[in-house]
């Protein structure tokens, strides 16, 4: 089937192109990384965690939103999702590529990369994060793969591939739900130190991954013979409509702890995103356009009227995204980290060159979704024609 | 032959767990330097200090003013070549003060007394009896030493991952952001450099313990600091824990702080 992914049009060759002359400056960009050491990042001793994080903690989340078309295929056998579930599941599989490229560039010693597996520590939730983001990578190639090939043969599925369908709906929930695990047991991190982020993880998850989803529908309907169909793609809408809603609502369930139980070591970091602490408020425009977006996409998406106008589907499915990226890509992490234990505020902003390699991880994704979408939009107009 | 080899092959790694740099290096230095010093080793010598858990008591009522703690900061970043940085964001510490709001910041009172608001603290790692840092580790790199208690780092193993670093709550692990050695004033040579991209903090001295000796800004400290097993009724930190209230950094989140302050 790979042969499809290498057949196109002159602007297909195009994107692809310039996908590879990102990542080459992107890599370029990492050689230096590697030769000076993190510090040509924006990070520091208090805030020892930045950007490649962040998008590594927002695009678990893009991954397991992939498991909101597989579910209601498989397990409700909702037969309009068969459709698309394949585009589903080739977006966790860019999704997850990206997510260990981040991590891979986010460490001090990456040649020493394979210690987690030469020293494996159940204790630590790292360990398990790596455990189940590989497997959530093997387990959708595998069945992405084989549906995709019976359906180019116009076969069912084998037998076999059965049980790990059934698998990759809870591992897609575990998948977001162990990398909130690694921040919201750390003692003495406020912010991180609460029972809803795994959901508030999992909620803004299947918000920013559908309406991801339904975004390249719409650009697939566009630009190729495959119509992922307006059904499919109002069913996605709802889902992405409930979950930014629940989103919303788990936040201000955290804000209500926070500022009901009045703790400080609680307060002050919603204080900074949101209100800025002792004269430092980076964020605090980002926070506040991320609230406003999110709202913005509540109202276009539960009002009937623009949920099924795709003009303004689209722009609401666009604002969801934007205001969740801002929420986890941004905010999530630096927000945990100032002000420090020691309560000192130490700001955070990326460098030129962390965006350059943040751009460069990105650029690698889509490549691998150019090419995995292309491939299974190949088949799909294959079997039509 | 066989044998023989395996166990120096253990010896080896034992001596790199810490980060030391090999035998055949060390014994170089020590011919260099008359050859009768005492190659540094990561076991306790037939000297060696033995605790169950190591600890400290800081008497804050010695301190007058932060020349009290130049000292021992100075001798403690010396002999384990803590690089000096100008950029703040990327400033290696092993052991340095905070004034009270900040090194007991849940504990804060409006009005205080005002020796107590001023003087500043020494705080360092805390060599919790339940490391939540420990526990976050992927690769065990940082452990706590069951023979005496001592949160120790291996520079070796560490992938830089600074998950240790988010887990501590005393902000005592620094990140090699570039390469230390050119910020190094004066290298000794007895005590490994480390590389970019690790994870490092205080280690109690383990290497002096292992010979004998009290910890280096325990030395230096003129009496402010006292070091000694939590765990022996007749220790010196144990006379000091009876007879004065001693507070610990954060002790309502259960990591069981080994530093203790007389205030």
């Amino acid at each position: 089937m790979l042969e499809l992914a290498i057949q196109g049009s002159k602007k297909y060759f195009g994107w692809i192109i310039a996908l590879l002359v990102v990542i080459g400056m992107a890599f370029g960009i990492y050689r230096l990384q590697l030769d000076f050491g993190l510090g040509i990042t924006g990070m520091s001793r208090d805030v020892s965690w930045g950007f490649y994080i962040a998008q590594f903690t927002f695009l678990v989340g893009v991954a397991a939103g992939g498991v909101m078309v597989v579910t209601p295929y498989y397990l409700h056998h909702y037969k309009a999702f068969g459709k698309i579930t394949i585009l589903g599941e080739f977006l966790a599989i860019a999704a997850i590529t990206m997510c260990l490229l981040f991590i891979l560039v986010d460490l001090g010693q990456p040649m020493r990369m394979f210690n987690v597996l030469l020293y494996p520590t159940p204790n630590s939730v790292l360990f398990w994060d790596m455990i189940v983001l590989n497997g959530y990578l093997f387990l959708n190639i595998v069945i992405g793969w084989n549906v995709l090939e019976a359906e180019r043969n116009q076969t069912h599925y084998p037998m076999w591939l059965k049980p790990l369908i059934y698998l990759s709906i809870p591992w897609a929930v575990g998948i977001h739900t162990v990398t909130a695990y690694l921040y919201c047991g750390l003692p003495g991190r406020g912010f991180w130190l609460t029972a809803i982020l795994a959901p508030r993880f999992l909620s803004s998850a299947f918000a920013a991954g559908p309406a991801l989803l339904i975004l390249l529908c719409l650009f697939i309907r566009k630009v190729t013979k495959f119509d992922p169909g307006r059904e499919q793609i109002q069913s996605l809408a709802k889902i992405v409509a409930y979950a930014i809603c629940l989103n919303v609502f788990f936040f201000l369930c955290e804000v209500f702890v926070v500022f009901y139980s009045q703790i400080p070591e609680h307060m002050d970091h919603l204080k900074y995103l949101f209100i800025g602490l002792h004269g430092h408020g980076n964020l605090v425009g980002w926070m506040w356009t991320s609230m406003f977006l999110m709202l913005a996409g509540i109202i276009l998406l539960v009002n009937p009227y623009t949920r099924k106008n795709e003009t303004s589907l689209a722009i609401g499915c666009f604002v969801i995204f934007a205001g969740t990226w801002i929420d986890k890509g941004l905010g999530m992490i630096s927000g945990g980290f100032v002000p420090s234990p020691l309560h000192h505020v130490t700001e955070y902003a990326p460098t030129l060159p962390e965006i350059g390699i943040t751009l460069g991880v990105y650029a690698a994704g889509f490549l691998v979704l150019t090419l995995l979408f292309k491939m299974a939009i190949g088949v799909k107009e294959e079997v039509r024609a | 032959m066989m044998e023989t080899s395996r166990r120096r092959f253990l010896q080896m790694a034992g001596i790199a767990v810490v980060g030391f740099t090999a035998t055949p290096v060390l014994d170089a230095f020590a011919a260099e330097h008359g050859g009768h010093e005492a190659v540094p080793s990561v076991k306790p010598g037939p000297d060696g200090l033995k605790a169950k858990q190591w600890a400290m008591v800081i008497d804050t009522r010695k301190i007058k003013s932060a020349k009290d703690l130049e000292p021992m900061i100075e001798a403690c970043h010396k002999i384990h070549n803590v690089p000096t940085f100008t950029d703040k964001h990327h400033e290696i510490k092993w052991i340095w003060h905070e004034e009270y709001k900040h090194a007991f910041p849940s504990d804060v009172a409006k009005f205080m007394d005002e020796r107590l608001e001023h003087v500043p603290f020494p705080v360092l790692c805390n060599h919790c009896e339940n490391p939540p840092c420990v526990r976050a580790c992927p690769t065990k790199a940082t452990f706590k030493r069951p023979s005496d208690g001592i949160v120790m780092m291996d520079f070796h193993r560490c992938i830089g991952c600074r998950f240790c670093m988010a887990a501590c709550p005393y902000g005592a692990r620094s990140f090699n952001f570039r390469d230390p050695r050119p910020f190094i004033k004066e290298t000794n040579k007895e005590f490994p450099t480390r590389m970019k991209g690790v994870v490092e903090k205080c280690n109690f001295c383990s290497e002096l313990l292992a010979i004998g000796k009290q910890p280096a800004c325990v030395e230096a400290s003129n009496g402010i600091l006292t070091f000694g097993d939590l765990y022996d009724s007749e220790s010196e930190v144990r006379k000091l824990l009876k007879e004065n209230f001693t507070i610990r950094r954060k002790q309502n989140l259960g990591t069981e702080p080994s530093v203790y302050y007389i205030v």
